[in-house]
């Protein structure tokens, strides 16, 4: 019976009636993912080099300059943006109105150069005298010291979650593979980030964030299932531990699918509606980060952190002893089996 | 918690609505100019390291998202959404240079004498031909040697109305100080510890020694190392002033800070373990902004303010009701996507996600209001990412039961062997989720902190929906009659689910569940097959009997 609709599909993949081959075929699955993590490093590398900065940091991260025009009576934030853009189009601003009267413009770095033609543009903008409009070098508001915290903590939540899991799971195999499936995605997410030419802002910075903890999630929840699979069948599977693990992976996969779309679909709306009808920058930033890593998060699961899991632990003699008694039970069969039947 | 909040808003200054982050609602800009002297230079070093103490004094006050940001190389710029009252004011600039110095006299601050005739006559001002160096070497803190005749005589002019100067005063030497509100003066001995060399500090309700309450608050400071040996060594030679005699003024200890003493106690004890505590007229926030001023350290200037002044938002209100709109056609394709894939009981997740959301939004208001928390344009997408999270629960729970229906087991069966596995995942992974969340709130600052906050806790709602929402609800549809008859509508069709495909006379007995797990598993492995031993299976049919292969 053809089937089409997930429900049936997702049988076929309980039962194992249909089953697609994750863990067998990880020499493709691994060229493809080492080709992908490739292509993202020189990404940000070519873009080092072509444009002098492999990402684009946002004023948070880099400092900028600022305008101060005061005595202005229609305070209007966009017609400042524009004001700013028509000098250098590329530039993103922030834009507040201080107090009453006064407008704060903060645009990224700009040559002393732009800096006097944006003053000048501000200034008949909103027509007030040029020397109504002051400007300033900003330092960041994102500081060595804030990443620097930030980074600490990341760097004990991983060893954490690696001990925890590896209690969890009962071997630290899984908490290695759950790690390295981690950096794939953060790699990856920052690689089409570089390639969207989109400014590396705070927000963009929470979405990676969040897109860790999504791929962790991702990966425990289709662990949970490699482990009952593994462990309560015990000595009597009548299965390699590639084919449990392969068959875990199956089992879940219309789990992993039905997440990822629930997942996506508001994030790609966000995007698609911040980028194209608002223009707001903060949903664009961190809606895109967080659309790529949960698609990369979900196929990286599925493809690199099951099969570099079987990987990881079929080597053990226990295991390796099982796998061949369950090859050689099967060949003997499968030989009684024609001998029979001819 | 929606109980709570009424109560909140009805007896408290609580909203229905969480309060917005600078960038939603804008705040007060607050412009920090350095207090230099004479041809004193900033430095970047300096600068960045007072951003650094700034921003953690001003998040140690709740999780707001302020901006503390560098400007024109000299002042700094701090945004805080909201308006910013005094208090929050003197946090953010005093320097909180703490100074422990001892106490070589204390009087009023009377700058006149009243003579044997009554008379009242103005102590005279030092003048430069009084000596200024002592005239014996001072062997200690408290030696009265220091006192010299122009410090005896500034000291006696000093009345506590005009600033004495003292947080400028050489560290190495004597000072002539006042206290807080300006009644008590003191003449003090040079700098026996700097505030540098407290390790942490905390408020609290000051205890007598028998470890009653006095109702007092109080700042604890822990002393480490150099710090405390040196402490101790202040200590056991001030008490010994002290036993000597209770009334002298040289067995108190002062500390001062930013040039004014806020407490003076005489030492009625030797403190060797460094965790001395300090009581002046604190009230709960007063003493709890002294704690964080000391424990993130002194600015290594002291600024002033320059300007304050109100600003807007610097996303408008289009952008966060385009957020909401983009949000809300995103939970509508969610809706539709799970009433596709599991017919009648993704109403389930739908109302199981409208409980999360309302639960989120209480939560939000309730924090809002008793823990400062503001939320941000990125916090309003980390709650709609959240939706994912959240709805992962359901799928894992209600692919379990399907597995469980597959099995061949009856749905009230199902759900409850369902329910057993998907507990266990989801209380995995909505484990490192709070991992992630507790551990990056407790190290991060900012808006990493704001993003940790909102992750931990939608995981903790999220938790607590699927076990005390969608898990009894399921339960109660089980016993539905429509629902149990397994009608294609319900998304739980036994026949979709091929669960008929191993034969009516396979399906489990409900009492054989869960009894002997050894078995269960067993038998699951049996019905769980590989290709290859389906054809194995198939192969030993067909080798066992004649009857005709099934597929």
């Amino acid at each position: 019976m053809p089937s089409l609709n997930l429900t049936s599909f997702g049988n076929d993949l309980y039962t194992g009636k249909r089953s697609i081959n994750f863990v067998g075929r990880r020499k493709l699955w691994f060229t493809i993912a080492i080709l992908l993590v490739i292509g993202s490093i020189m990404v940000p590398v070519v873009r080092g080099i072509t444009t002098g900065a492999p990402f684009n940091f946002s004023i948070e991260f880099t400092g900028g300059s600022e305008f101060t025009v005061s005595g202005v009576t229609d305070a209007n934030q966009t017609k400042a943006a524009d004001a700013v853009s028509s000098v250098v189009p590329s530039a993103v601003s922030k834009v507040s109105e201080v107090g009453d009267h006064a407008i704060r413009v903060q645009t990224d770095q700009m040559t002393s150069d732009e800096s006097s033609q944006v003053a000048k543009a501000l200034a008949s903008t909103f027509k007030v005298n040029e020397s109504e409009v002051t400007s300033s070098f900003i330092g960041p508001s994102w500081g060595a010291d804030v990443s620097r915290q930030a980074l600490t903590g990341l760097v004990i939540f991983l060893v954490l979650t690696f001990i925890i899991m590896a209690l969890y799971f009962r071997t630290w195999k899984m908490s290695a593979a759950a790690i390295i499936a981690l950096v794939d995605v953060l790699v990856i997410t920052l690689g089409v980030y570089a390639l969207s030419g989109f400014q590396i802002s705070p927000a963009a910075v929470i979405g990676f964030l969040t897109i860790l903890g999504y791929s962790l999630y991702d990966t425990v929840v289709v662990f949970d299932k490699i482990r009952e699979n593994t462990t309560e069948a015990g000595e009597h599977s009548p299965r390699t531990f590639g084919e449990s693990v392969n068959l875990a992976v199956n089992q879940t996969l219309v789990r992993s699918i039905n997440t990822s779309v629930v997942a996506a679909l508001p994030v790609a709306s966000i995007l698609v509606i911040g980028d194209l009808f608002l223009g707001a920058e903060t949903l664009r930033d961190i809606s895109l980060s967080l659309l790529v890593g949960i698609l990369v998060a979900t196929y990286s699961t599925i493809f690199v952190a099951a099969p570099l899991y079987s990987l990881l632990r079929e080597k053990e003699p226990a295991i390796a002893k099982h796998d061949r008694k369950v090859l050689a039970d099967r060949e003997r069969a499968a030989v009684q089996g024609s001998t029979s039947e001819a | 918690m929606f109980g709570g909040l009424a109560a909140g808003t009805m007896f408290g200054d609580a909203s229905w609505q969480p309060k917005l982050a600078l960038d939603l609602e804008g705040g007060t800009q607050i412009i920090l100019e350095p207090k230099l002297e004479g041809g004193q230079q900033v430095s970047s070093e300096q600068l960045n390291q007072a951003v650094s103490i700034i921003r953690q004094r001003v998040n140690a006050t709740g999780v707001t998202e302020a901006e503390v940001n560098t400007q024109g190389g000299r002042n700094i710029v701090v945004s805080i959404p909201g308006k910013v009252d005094e208090d929050t004011r003197k946090r953010i600039e005093s320097s909180a240079q703490l100074q422990f110095r001892s106490v070589l006299v204390a009087s009023a601050p009377t700058t006149t004498t009243t003579g044997e005739d009554g008379k009242e006559t103005p102590n005279p001002k030092p003048t430069d031909d009084l000596s200024k160096t002592p005239a014996t070497k001072p062997t200690d803190g408290s030696d009265l040697a220091w006192v010299t005749p122009y410090l005896s005589a500034e000291f006696l002019a000093t009345d506590c109305k005009t600033p004495t100067g003292a947080e400028n005063a050489p560290k190495d030497q004597p000072v002539v100080a006042c206290s807080d509100d300006g009644t008590v003066r003191y003449l003090l001995g040079p700098v026996e510890l700097n505030g540098d060399s407290i390790t942490d500090a905390s408020a609290g309700i000051k205890t007598t020694s028998s470890g009653a309450s006095t109702g007092e608050w109080a700042v604890n400071i822990t002393l480490a190392g150099k710090g405390k040996d040196a402490f101790t060594d202040v200590s056991k030679r001030l008490f010994k002033l002290y036993s000597a005699n209770p009334n002298d003024a040289r067995a108190a200890f002062a500390f001062v800070l930013d040039g004014k003493v806020i407490s003076a106690p005489v030492m009625q004890g030797v403190i060797t373990d460094g965790r001395p505590s300090i009581s002046g007229n604190f009230n709960e926030q007063s003493a709890k902004a002294l704690a964080d001023q000391l424990k993130y350290g002194a600015l290594p200037l002291s600024f002033g303010v320059q300007s304050s002044s109100e600003i807007s938002a610097t996303l408008g209100a289009t952008q966060l009701s385009g957020g909401m709109l983009a949000g809300l056609i995103g939970l509508i394709l969610v809706v539709i996507y799970t009433l596709f894939q599991y017919r009648l009981l993704g109403f389930v997740t739908i109302f199981s996600l409208v409980v999360a959301g309302a639960l989120t939004y209480a939560a939000l208001a309730l924090l809002s209001w008793g823990q400062g928390y503001r939320l941000s344009l990125a916090g309003v997408a980390g709650i709609i990412v959240a939706i994912g999270f959240t709805a992962d629960s359901f799928i894992v729970y209600f692919e379990r039961i399907r597995d469980e229906l597959r099995d061949g087991r009856g749905l009230e069966s199902a759900v409850e062997a369902g329910w057993k596995r998907a507990k266990r995942t989801i209380y995995a992974s909505k484990g490192v989720n709070l991992l992630a969340a507790v551990v990056l709130y407790l190290l991060a600052v900012g808006n990493v902190q704001g993003f940790a906050f909102t992750l931990g806790l939608t995981t903790v709602i999220d938790v607590i929906v699927v076990v005390l929402f969608t898990h009894p609800m399921l339960q109660l549809l089980a016993r539905n009659r429509f629902f149990a008859s397994g009608h294609p509508l319900t998304g739980l069709d036994p026949n979709a689910l091929g669960a008929i495909y191993r034969g009516r006379a396979q399906f489990r007995t409900p009492e054989m569940t869960g009894s002997k797990k050894a078995l269960g598993a067993s038998r699951e492995a049996q019905k769980r097959q590989t290709i290859a031993e389906r054809k194995l299976a198939e192969a030993q049919a067909a080798n066992g009997s004649t009857s005709s292969k099934e597929s």
